[in-house]
């Protein structure tokens, strides 16, 4: 029983209304409300944060490092997308 | 079979030549300043260099725990006792992100512990020092954090991401830790003669055991040309003791405590101190396992975890019989 190692889970902390979660680290814990006390006593021991996700390290699905060039690549070539593709005419403004 | 030994031949250089490759790709982010990640390719001396390194902080963090929990029950005030508290708790957060970080490198916290346990992974030498009076409450926060400080701002920015996002962490709370250990040494040193005489007395216990944290001189240092090529390492163990000593004797003074060593002077020419020769077979003797306090730092260590073993059983018993209530 004790050989069995208590699951990792990724912690996330909102650090004050207004903005997103953020990744803090991980911590472990043999329950989703453990998970979350431990975190509180790790990552917000001087009042980081408002609100606090944690999720178990092995439900997270991550894109692979080692294929980002051409998982993200047809993001690449469509310069359109960007505001600077465009050339503003001399004389308009506010556009 | 000639034929054979050739398509061998020229397999083995074109893996040799990709793994080569990714040698100095990888080598060509980390001098472009980039940070690697968990999951990013890198080079397996490299990954085995950051396990060793952060474990062993981590473990620091962890050991270090003692020689000033030792004085939680006899700190002189409600104040000084919650302060201390705090700032040992800070410590156990710090080997937790630590213990965090390592784990993404895939290595279990469990296998950290158990070469702890047995003695296999090494701590920071400074934790096997006795803390024989309230003063050394004092000289530790000031010395001993102050010098971890002067480690650790360098690795806020290591090329490996999740180490130098928790040495940001351990950082933040590090300055708090020196300056109350400063508060205590400047309360005692405006006391009566009886007290000032502790500081001094601490001083000179952890004057020296605080320089030795840097480790060895450049010139026995096995790691170093590699860890700074990784940037893992920013500056040389010298230069970081050099930052120490310069700061560390101003702060001395205006304590009025006197450093203990009779080679220290200013070099007017260099604008640093220089400094006495490190006694480096004390600091062999603490590494290996012979300073005044290693066996019973590991002993408790080890005794905590054993103590505690029931308390990790229940509840993983308990979130086992939770999981199997809601399925049902
Ligand atoms: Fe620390
Ligand atoms: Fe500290």
């Amino acid at each position: 029983m004790s050989k069995q190692e208590w699951p990792l889970y990724e912690v996330f902390i909102r650090s004050k209304a207004g903005l997103s979660h953020r990744h803090a680290g991980s911590v472990h814990a043999a329950d989703d409300q453990m998970a979350l006390d431990n975190a509180r006593d790790t990552y917000t021991r001087r009042s980081e944060g408002v609100s606090l996700w944690v999720v178990r390290s092995d439900r997270i699905v991550a894109s692979d490092p080692a294929e980002s060039a051409a998982f993200f690549e047809p993001a690449e070539d469509k310069i359109y997308r960007h505001p600077t593709f465009y050339d503003i005419p001399d004389g308009v403004e506010n556009l | 079979m000639y034929t054979q030994g050739l398509d061998q031949a020229g397999k083995d250089k074109q893996l040799a030549s990709e793994a080569e490759d990714r040698l100095s790709a990888f080598q060509a982010r980390v001098d472009a300043e980039e940070k690697i990640e968990a999951k990013d390719w890198m080079p397996e001396a490299y990954r085995r260099t950051l396990v060793r390194q952060i474990s062993q902080h981590a473990h620091s963090e962890i050991i270090g725990m003692q020689p000033e929990g030792n004085w939680l029950t006899r700190a002189p005030s409600l104040k000084r006792k919650a302060i201390l508290l705090a700032k040992v708790q800070d410590e156990a957060g710090h080997g937790l992100y630590l213990y965090s970080a390592a784990e993404t490198l895939g290595v279990s916290r469990d296998q950290m512990v158990a070469d702890l346990l047995s003695g296999k992974a090494k701590y920071s030498s400074i934790f096997n020092y006795p803390t024989l009076s309230w003063a050394d409450i004092g000289a530790i926060g000031w010395l001993v954090d102050g010098a971890a400080i002067m480690n650790q701002i360098p690795l806020c920015r290591c090329s490996y991401g999740p180490y130098a996002r928790a040495m940001v962490r351990v950082c933040k709370e590090e300055s708090f830790h020196q300056r109350q250990g400063f508060d205590i040494m400047h309360a005692l040193c405006s006391g009566s003669d009886k007290q000032k005489a502790m500081a001094q007395d601490a001083l000179d216990r952890w004057w020296w055991p605080s320089l030795m944290m840097f480790g060895p001189n450049d010139s026995e240092s096995k790691h170093s040309a590699q860890s700074m090529a990784w940037k893992i390492k920013r500056f040389s163990n010298d230069e970081l003791r050099q930052k120490f000593v310069d700061v560390t004797v101003q702060q001395a003074d205006f304590l009025g405590l006197s450093i203990p060593d009779d080679d220290l002077q200013f070099d007017d020419t260099t604008g640093h101190y220089t400094f006495g020769e490190i006694d480096w077979q004390e600091f062999l003797d603490v590494i290996a396992g012979n300073g005044p306090c290693n066996r019973q730092r590991l002993e408790k260590r080890k005794q905590a975890h054993d103590d505690g073993a029931w308390v990790r059983e229940a509840a993983q018993e308990y979130a086992l019989k939770q999981a199997a209530r809601t399925a049902a």
